[in-house]
C-alpha cells in the first residue's frame, strides 16, 4: 500500500538499468522514471522500452511510481503512453501543459488504453507539469480538467525561460507560479508539488527552499539526487509542537464524537474542518517521519 | 543478402550492450553471449533473449550480447530494442536517398 505521501519525488533516468532496479532503496515518496528531458532523442525508444519491463518485472513496494512521458504532441508522446499506461504505473507525469485539452487528451488516451488492456478505468492518476506561461494562466483549469489529477508540478527551468526570468539561486522569480499552485491545488483538492533545486551539494540551501514550500503550502518538492531525499524530508517534518498541537486536536475530535457532541473546542476554542484536515496531515507527516502517536502529549 | 544492425544497450554495471545483425534471409539464431553470470545463468539468459525474438517474430539473425549483470527485464529490453532498431536500420553499406 501507497503511503499517500508526496514529500519527495526523485527523478530517475529511464535509461538507467542500475538506478531504475534501485529506485526504491533511496527512500523517496515517490520516484519518477523519466522518459523526457533526461532522455536524448536517440535513446528514447531504448528507454521507453527498459522502463516499461521496469514496471513489469520490478516491486518498488510502498514507493509511489510515476512516469513522466513525452508530451503528446511529440510523436513520442503517442509511443509512451502505448507502452507505458499497461504496466499500471501510480501516474503519469504530464508535461508541457498548456490549456485543459492537453489533460483531456491525455485521459481519453489513457481510458482507452486501460479499457483495451482489462485496468480498471480511471487506475492511472495524472500529474500535469506546468512549464509557460500560458499554462500558468490557465493553471486552474488545467488542474480541474480530470478526475484523475491528484497533483500538480510546475517546472521551474521551462518556466523562468518562457516567461523570460532570469534563473536565480534564492529562486523570487517563481514567487508567482509558485503561489498559484498551491492556491490551484487547494481548489482542486489535489498536491501542490514544488519544482527541483539544482545545486545537489548545497544541502543548506535546499533545505531553505524545501521548508519555504512547505510554509507556502506545497506537500512535497521534487529531488534530483539521493542524497537530497533526507534534507526535503527534514524540511517537510512538522516541529513537536506542530504534532503536539495536532495531536491534541485530533484528540478532541475522538472525544467529541464518543461523546456524540456537535461542539468541538480545544483550550476554550472552537476546533473547525480546516483545523482537523490540518492536524491530520501533520500527523500523517510526523508518523512518516518515524514518530510514534505517543498519546497526547500536553 | 543484405544485413541489418542495430545495438542498444551500453556496458554499464547492471546493463548489456546488444548487437543484432538480421540478415534478409536466412535460417537459425546464433547468440554470442559474454556474461559474468555464465556459470549459473547461461539458461535462463539464452531462453530470455530467444524468447524476446519469437515475440519479435525474428527467425534468423546474430546477437551479440555483452551482459554487465543485468537483471532479466533489462536484458529483455536491450535485446528487444537492438532489434527493433535492426529491423528498422537499411541494410549495411546502403545510404540514405
Amino acid at each position: 500500500m501507497k503511503t499517500g505521501l508526496r514529500r519527495t519525488s526523485l527523478y530517475i533516468p529511464g535509461n538507467n538499468p542500475s538506478m531504475l532496479q534501485n529506485a526504491s532503496v533511496y527512500g523517496a515518496d515517490c520516484i519518477i522514471l523519466d522518459l523526457e528531458d533526461a532522455i536524448t532523442v536517440t535513446e528514447k525508444d531504448s528507454a521507453r522500452i527498459l522502463v516499461r519491463n521496469a514496471l513489469r518485472s520490478i516491486r518498488y513496494g510502498t514507493t509511489e511510481v510515476t512516469v513522466r512521458v513525452n508530451a503528446l504532441s511529440t510523436h513520442f508522446g503517442q509511443e509512451d503512453f502505448m507502452e507505458i499506461i499497461p504496466m499500471k504505473p501510480d501516474a503519469v507525469r504530464l508535461p508541457k501543459c498548456e490549456a485543459p485539452e492537453d489533460v483531456v487528451q491525455a485521459d481519453q488516451l489513457i481510458t482507452e488504453i486501460e479499457r483495451k488492456n482489462g485496468i480498471e478505468i480511471g487506475s492511472v492518476k495524472i500529474i500535469p507539469m506546468i512549464e509557460s506561461a500560458l499554462g500558468g494562466i490557465n493553471l486552474l483549469d488545467i488542474v480541474r480538467s480530470s478526475r484523475r489529477i491528484t497533483g500538480v508540478n510546475y517546472g521551474a527551468e521551462d518556466y523562468t525561460a518562457d516567461i523570460g526570468a532570469v534563473r536565480t539561486k534564492e529562486g523570487r522569480e517563481l514567487d508567482d507560479i509558485r503561489a498559484k499552485i498551491v492556491v490551484a491545488a487547494r481548489i482542486a483538492g489535489v498536491h501542490a508539488l514544488d519544482s527541483v533545486f539544482a545545486d545537489v551539494n548545497d544541502s543548506d540551501g535546499l533545505f531553505d527552499e524545501a521548508y519555504a514550500a512547505r510554509r507556502l503550502g506545497f506537500d512535497g518538492k521534487s529531488v534530483i539526487h539521493p542524497r537530497q531525499i533526507p534534507v526535503v524530508h527534514r524540511a517537510f517534518t512538522p516541529s513537536q509542537k506542530e504534532i503536539s498541537f495536532a495531536r491534541r486536536v485530533v484528540h478532541a475530535i475522538e472525544e467529541a464524537k464518543q461523546k456524540k457532541s456537535g461542539v468541538i473546542a480545544l483550550n476554550g476554542k472552537m476546533i473547525d474542518a480546516p483545523v482537523v484536515t490540518k492536524a491530520r496531515k501533520i500527523i500523517a507527516l510526523a508518523e512518516a517521519a518515524g514518530y510514534r502517536d505517543e498519546g497526547v502529549l500536553s | 543478402m543484405t544485413n541489418k544492425v542495430g545495438q542498444a544497450g551500453t556496458l554499464e554495471s547492471c546493463d548489456a550492450l546488444v548487437i543484432a545483425t538480421i540478415p534478409s534471409e536466412g535460417e537459425g539464431i546464433e547468440i554470442q553471449l559474454d556474461s559474468p553470470s555464465l556459470v549459473s545463468f547461461e539458461k535462463e539468459m539464452r531462453d530470455a533473449i530467444t524468447g524476446v525474438l519469437q515475440e519479435l517474430n525474428v527467425m534468423c539473425g546474430v546477437l551479440k550480447v555483452q551482459d554487465r549483470g543485468a537483471l532479466d527485464c533489462t536484458l529483455r529490453a536491450r535485446v528487444e530494442t537492438a532489434v527493433r532498431r535492426a529491423l528498422a536500420a537499411l541494410p549495411e553499406g546502403s545510404e540514405r536517398p
